[in-house]
C-alpha cells in the first residue's frame, strides 16, 4: 500500500510553513515601521507573532513527516528509497535525513525557527524589526522545498522530499506492470557517511549557519529603527556563541575527513570547506569589532558591515556549493538540484537590500573625528579583525575561480581558469602570514586591552617576547627547524600563549569570567602550533628499502627514483621492513554488528546483496562463543578490514586496521585509516591499493601432476612436496557416513622463508567420488586432490593459481598533532566562557531596561569592563 | 593625510597584491598541443588538460600500464583531450581504484620528456545510482 497521506500532509505544512512566513514577514515589518501609533504595532506584532508560531508548527510538521516516512522504511517515498535502507542501523538513519539537498535544508530551516522562538521569547524589544529579517529568510528557505510548479509559466519552485518515486521515475517499466510498485529495500545511505561524526556534524554545522542569521538580523534591525548603537549588546553573545558553533562544525568535519579519508589530513583546502571558514573568520573579525562599537563610532561602522558581511557570505558558500558551480573543482559540492536561479535572487535579494539599508543610513551613522592612537586598544583590534578579513578575502577569491569562468560565459567570453595546480600550497603561501601575524597581534592587543601596555609603557612587552623567544629558540634547536615560515610561525605562536597566558593568570587572579579572550586566543595559538607540526613535519613512513620494486621503467629509474616510494607492498603474511617497523599483512577482516571487533573474512559467508553473513565455524571471541556454525549474523557488508601488523624494534606489536569500503556511490573502492595514538605524534595507516575482495579470484588453466609419494614438483615457481597420504575421518562439508572413506594428501610448498602445507581431501562416498580442494591465499594457489592410481602408486592433483593477494599501503607520522585537539578544546571553552559572560551582561541591560522609571539615564548604565 | 586613510591604503594595496598573486597562480585548462608547446617555451605552469581514456572497439582501456608487484607508485595511460591529441601520460602514484570505470579525466601536471607528469588526476565517473548525474574524484601524487 502506498502511504499517500503522510507524503500530502508533509508537501501541505510545506507550503503553510511558505505561506505564513511570506505573511509574517509582512505582518512584522508593519509593526516594525515607525510613525504607526504604538497600539497599531502592537495589533500587527501579535498577529505577525502567531503567524510566526504556525509556521513553526508547520515546519515541525513537516521535520516529523519526512521522519515518519524514512524511519518507517516508506520506500515508496523517492527520498527514503534514494538515502536509506533497511540494513541501516538506526543512529543513521538520522542521517539519511540530511543526506540530501532538501533534507539539509530542512534541516537550516528547523534550527531557524528553534533560534527565532528563543528570541521572541528573550528579547521583546527587539522582536518586530529582528523577526521581519528572520521570517523573510525562512521564506525564502521554505521556497527552496516547496516543490511547485506554477502553472502556465512551466517555473519551477523548490524541490520536495515529499515526491513518490512513481513521479520521479515515471519511465522506470516497473509501473508498466504494477502501478503500485513499491521498492523493497533503499538505495541506502553512502556507506563513508556512516560514521558517528556524520550524525552531528551536519546539525552543529547547520546550526551555526542558522546562527550567523542572528547577527545579521540585529544590524539591521539597527539600521532599520535607528538604533544605531544598541543593537550591538543584544547581538553580541549571539555572535560568539554562533562563532563557538560553526568554529565546531568546521572542525569536527576535519576530524571526521582525518579520521575517514585518505588525503593523510584534516583540512584539504577544498571549496566546500573554505566556504564555510570564511564566513567564521569573518564572524571572528566581526565580535571584535562589535566589542570596541560600544564606544568607538568607527568600528561600530566597521561591525555593521561585517555583520552583513558574515551573513552574506554564508548565503554565497551555499549558492556556491549547490547550485553546481564547483561541480568539477569539488569533491564533495551537491550536484545542481535546479535551484540556482532560486539561490541566486535569494542571495542577491539580501546583497542589495542590506547594502541599500546601510548606504541609505551612512551619512546619520556616527564617525570619529578623532585620531585613533597607535597606542590604543582600538588599533590593535583593528589590526586584528583586519587581518582576518584579508585572510578570508584570499581564501574566497582563489575559491571563486569556477565562478569567474561562470561570470565569463555569462558574458559570452571563456576565460578558461582553473584553480591553481598546488592548491595546498597556494593558500598556505598567504594563510601562514596571516596567521603568524593575527597571532601575534592576539597577544600584543590583549596587553594594550587590560592597559598593560600603552603610550609610554612598552616595556610591559619585553618580558613576555624574551620568554617567547627563549621557548621558540629552544623548540626550533630541539626539532631542527629550518624553514624560516615555520621559524616564524612558530615563534608567533609561543608569543601569544606566553602574551595571552600571562594575561590570563592576572585575570584569574581577579574575575575568571573576562577571561573568554585570553582562553580563546591561547587555543588559537596552541592549534597553530598543532597544525604547523602535523602538517609542516608530516613525514612518510612507508618508504620502501627493501629494494624489491625496482620499475623496470626508464622513466622511473631516473631522477626521482627514490624519493617517490612512498607505498609499499604487503604480500599476504609475508613480513616487509618499513622503516624501525616489520610490517606484516595478516587477514581481511570483516565488520560484524553485534560483535565486538572484526572477525576474519574467512569465518563467514557475506551474502550477497544482503546485511547478513553466514558463519563458517563457530564464531567465539574473546572466549565467549556469539554464533554457531551455520548461524546467520548481522554485518556491515561495505567494510572491510585489513589487518596489519606492526612490530615494533623492541619486539611489541600492536595492529592497525585501516579499511576498505565497497561504494559504488564513491565510484568503487574506497579506503580510510587507522590511526595508532600516541602521546606526541599519530601514525597514520591506509591501504591506497587493495585487490577487490568481494571480487572471485581468476584462476589460471588448471595443470596436472602425478606423482609418486615423497616426490618432488614444481607449482608457479614453488618447490612441493608429496609428504603423505593420509586416511582422515572429517572432511569440510561432507558428513562420512558408515563405509564411506576418506584421504587427503599432505603438499609441503616451500616459500622463500616459510613453509605451507595443503591437504586437499579425496571422499569415496556411496561409490561416488568427492574432491575437496584447498585454497592457500597466502600463495595464490588451488590444489585438487583428482585421483588415486591402485596400479602405479601415483597421486594425481589439479593445481590452480592466481594472482597472490597484496595490499600497497602508506604509513605516515603525524607529530604533535594532539596539541591542535588541545587547542580546540582550549578554543571552544574560552568561546563559551565570553559567551556566558556577554549574555549575562545582556540580560542585566535588558532588565533594567525594562524596569519603568529606574531614576537613572541609560547612558550611564554602561558597563565599562573591557575584556576581549 | 589621516592615519584611517594610509590604513585604508595599505588593506586596498594588500588586496589587489592579493588579487594578481591569485591570478598568477590560477591554472589554466589547455590541450596537449599547447603542453608541448608550452614545455618547448620552459613555460614550468602546471596546466589542467581535460581528455577521454583511449579505448578499444569493446571499451577495454587501452595502453594503461601498472604494476604494483613491480612498482606501486608508477602508474601510466594514454589521454586523448578534445582536438583528439593522444599523450602518454605518467602518474607517479598508486593507480586511482576508480580509474577504469571514469569517462572523463582531468589531469594537473605538466610535460616532461615527452611525457605527461600529472601530479593530481580528476575523475568523472558515471553514477551507478543515477544515470545522469557524474561524479568527481580527485587523486594527488605525493610531492616528489
Amino acid at each position: 500500500m502506498i502511504h499517500t497521506t503522510i507524503g500530502s500532509a508533509g508537501h501541505l505544512l510545506v507550503i503553510i510553513a511558505f505561506v505564513t512566513a511570506v505573511v509574517a514577514t509582512f505582518a512584522y515589518f508593519k509593526a516594525g515601521i515607525a510613525g504607526s501609533t504604538v497600539e497599531e504595532s502592537q495589533t500587527w506584532k501579535r498577529f505577525a507573532r502567531t503567524l510566526f508560531y504556525l509556521h513553526v508548527a508547520a515546519v515541525l510538521g513537516v521535520v516529523f513527516s519526512l521522519y515518519w516516512i524514512i524511519g518507517n522504511h516508506y520506500f515508496e517515498y523517492h527520498y527514503a528509497w534514494k538515502n536509506s535502507s533497511l540494513s541501516l542501523p538506526t543512529g543513521y538513519t538520522i542521517s539519511s535525513f540530511w543526506q540530501d539537498q532538501e533534507g539539509s535544508f530542512l534541516l537550516w530551516i528547523f534550527w531557524n525557527v528553534v533560534l527565532g522562538c528563543i528570541l521572541i521569547l528573550t528579547n521583546r524589544s527587539w522582536e518586530a524589526p529582528v523577526m521581519a529579517v528572520f521570517a523573510l529568510v525562512q521564506a525564502f528557505l521554505t521556497s527552496m522545498i516547496l516543490g511547485v510548479v506554477i502553472p502556465g509559466l512551466d517555473l519551477k519552485i523548490g524541490s520536495t522530499p515529499f515526491l513518490l518515486l512513481k513521479e520521479v521515475m515515471p519511465d522506470l517499466p516497473v509501473y508498466a506492470m504494477d502501478p503500485n510498485f513499491i521498492p523493497k529495500d533503499g538505495k541506502g545511505l553512502n556507506p563513508l557517511l556512516q560514521n558517528y561524526w556524520m550524525v552531528i556534524h551536519p546539525p552543529t554545522l547547520f546550526l551555526g549557519f542558522a546562527t550567523t542569521l542572528i547577527p545579521f538580523s540585529f544590524a539591521i534591525a539597527g539600521l532599520w529603527t535607528k538604533k544605531i548603537q544598541d543593537w550591538v549588546r543584544p547581538a553580541l553573545p549571539w555572535s560568539l556563541l554562533s562563532a563557538m558553533i560553526l568554529g565546531v562544525g568546521i572542525l569536527m568535519g576535519a576530524y571526521w575527513a582525518y579520521e575517514t579519508l585518505n588525503f593523510g589530513g584534516y583540512w584539504n583546502w577544498d571549496p566546500v570547506e573554505n566556504s564555510s571558514f570564511v564566513p567564521w573568520l569573518v564572524l571572528v573579525a566581526a565580535i571584535h569589532t562589535m566589542i570596541i562599537a560600544r564606544k568607538n563610532p568607527t568600528a561600530l561602522k566597521t561591525s555593521f558591515i561585517l555583520a552583513i558581511a558574515t551573513f552574506i557570505l554564508v548565503l554565497y558558500s551555499t549558492f556556491m556549493t549547490r547550485s553546481g558551480v564547483l561541480g568539477s573543482a569539488s569533491v564533495h559540492s551537491f550536484t545542481d538540484l535546479g535551484l540556482s536561479g532560486q539561490l541566486l535572487v535569494y542571495l542577491l535579494t539580501f546583497t542589495l537590500a542590506s547594502i541599500g539599508l546601510l548606504v541609505y543610513r551612512w551619512k546619520s551613522l556616527p564617525s570619529d573625528e578623532e585620531e585613533v592612537s597607535t597606542y590604543s586598544q582600538e588599533f590593535w583590534i583593528f589590526i586584528g579583525a583586519t587581518l582576518l578579513c584579508l585572510s578570508g578575502f584570499q581564501i574566497i577569491a582563489t575559491t571563486s575561480i569556477p565562478v569567474y569562468n561562470k561570470i565569463a560565459e555569462a558574458f559570452g567570453t571563456v576565460l578558461n581558469m582553473a584553480l591553481p595546480a598546488d592548491q595546498i600550497g597556494h593558500y598556505n603561501k598567504f594563510q601562514l602570514w596571516f596567521f603568524s601575524l593575527i597571532t601575534i597581534v592576539t597577544g600584543v592587543g590583549q596587553y594594550f586591552w587590560w592597559k598593560r601596555a600603552g603610550k609610554d609603557k612598552l616595556q610591559s612587552l619585553y618580558n613576555p617576547l624574551l620568554l617567547a623567544l627563549l621557548i621558540a629558540a629552544a623548540i626550533i634547536t630541539y626539532q631542527g627547524i629550518r624553514d624560516i615560515q615555520y621559524i616564524v610561525l612558530l615563534t608567533a605562536g609561543v608569543f601569544a600563549v606566553v602574551a595571552n597566558g600571562s594575561i590570563l593568570f592576572d585575570i584569574f587572579r581577579g574575575n575568571y569570567k573576562l577571561s573568554g579572550g585570553a582562553v580563546t586566543h591561547i587555543g588559537v595559538a596552541l592549534m597553530l602550533i598543532g597544525i604547523l607540526f602535523s602538517s609542516g613535519y608530516t613525514k612518510v613512513v612507508s618508504i620502501n628499502n627493501s629494494g624489491l620494486m625496482i620499475s623496470r621503467s626508464d622513466e622511473f629509474t631516473k631522477d626521482d627514483n627514490k624519493e617517490n616510494k612512498e607505498n609499499i607492498t604487503l604480500w599476504l603474511n609475508k613480513p616487509e621492513k618499513m622503516g624501525d617497523y616489520m610490517l606484516t599483512w595478516r587477514d581481511v577482516r570483516v565488520e560484524p554488528r553485534h560483535i565486538p571487533g572484526y572477525l576474519p573474512k574467512s569465518w563467514v559467508d557475506i551474502i550477497e546483496g544482503d546485511y547478513h553473513a553466514v558463519a563458517l565455524r563457530d564464531i567465539v571471541v574473546d572466549g565467549k562463543q556469539y554464533n554457531a556454525k551455520g548461524d546467520t549474523l548481522e554485518i556491515f557488508p561495505e567494510n572491510f578490514y585489513y589487518d596489519i601488523e606492526y612490530r615494533e624494534p623492541s619486539g611489541r606489536i600492536f595492529n592497525l586496521f585501516p579499511r576498505v569500503q565497497i561504494n559504488p556511490a564513491m565510484g568503487g573502492i574506497v579506503s580510510s585509516p587507522d590511526i595508532q595514538r600516541k602521546v606526541n605524534k599519530d601514525l597514520y595507516t591506509y591501504v591506497s591499493m587493495v585487490t577487490n575482495p568481494t571480487a572471485e579470484p581468476v584462476w589460471s588453466q588448471t595443470e596436472s601432476f602425478t606423482v609418486n609419494l615423497r616426490d618432488t614438483f614444481f607449482v608457479n615457481d614453488y618447490v612441493a612436496i608429496l609428504d603423505n597420504v593420509v586416511r582422515t575421518e572429517q572432511v569440510e562439508g561432507v558428513t562420512l557416513g558408515e563405509g564411506d572413506a576418506a584421504v587427503k594428501a599432505i603438499i609441503r610448498v616451500l616459500d622463500k622463508d616459510k613453509e605451507y602445507v595443503i591437504t586437499p581431501s579425496f571422499v569415496i562416498r556411496n561409490r561416488m567420488v568427492a574432491r575437496k580442494p584447498e585454497v592457500s591465499n597466502d600463495l595464490g594457489m588451488r590444489i585438487q586432490f583428482q585421483e588415486i592410481n591402485p596400479q602405479t602408486g601415483q597421486f594425481t592433483f589439479n593445481v590452480n593459481t592466481t594472482q597472490r593477494d597484496f595490499i600497497v599501503m602508506k604509513a605516515i607520522e603525524k607529530p604533535l598533532i594532539n596539541v591542535l585537539w588541545m587547542g580546540t578544546f582550549v578554543l571552544v571553552i574560552g568561546f563559551i566562557m565570553a559567551t556566558v559572560r556577554r549574555f549575562r551582561d545582556f540580560v542585566k541591560m535588558r532588565n533594567k531596561e525594562n524596569k519603568p522609571a529606574g531614576g537613572k539615564s541609560k547612558g550611564k548604565m554602561r558597563v565599562e569592563v573591557a575584556d576581549l | 593625510m589621516k592615519k584611517i586613510q594610509i590604513f585604508g591604503l595599505i588593506i586596498i594595496a594588500v588586496a589587489i597584491g592579493i588579487i594578481v598573486s591569485t591570478a598568477g597562480d590560477a591554472s589554466t585548462y589547455v590541450d596537449f598541443t599547447k603542453a608541448r608547446e608550452m614545455a618547448q617555451d620552459g613555460d614550468a605552469e602546471s596546466i589542467h588538460v581535460v581528455g577521454k581514456l583511449k579505448k578499444d572497439g569493446s571499451g577495454q582501456i587501452m595502453d594503461m600500464v601498472y604494476q604494483p608487484e613491480l612498482d606501486p607508485n608508477f602508474f601510466t595511460f594514454t589521454l586523448v583531450d578534445n582536438e583528439n591529441v593522444e599523450q602518454k601520460v605518467v602518474y607517479k602514484n598508486t593507480k586511482p581504484q576508480d580509474f577504469d570505470k571514469s569517462e572523463q579525466v582531468v589531469v594537473v601536471g605538466k610535460m616532461k620528456n615527452g611525457a605527461f607528469v600529472a601530479d593530481k588526476i580528476l575523475m568523472k565517473c558515471p553514477s551507478k545510482y543515477d544515470d545522469t548525474k557524474m561524479e568527481t574524484t580527485e587523486h594527488t601524487a605525493a610531492k616528489s
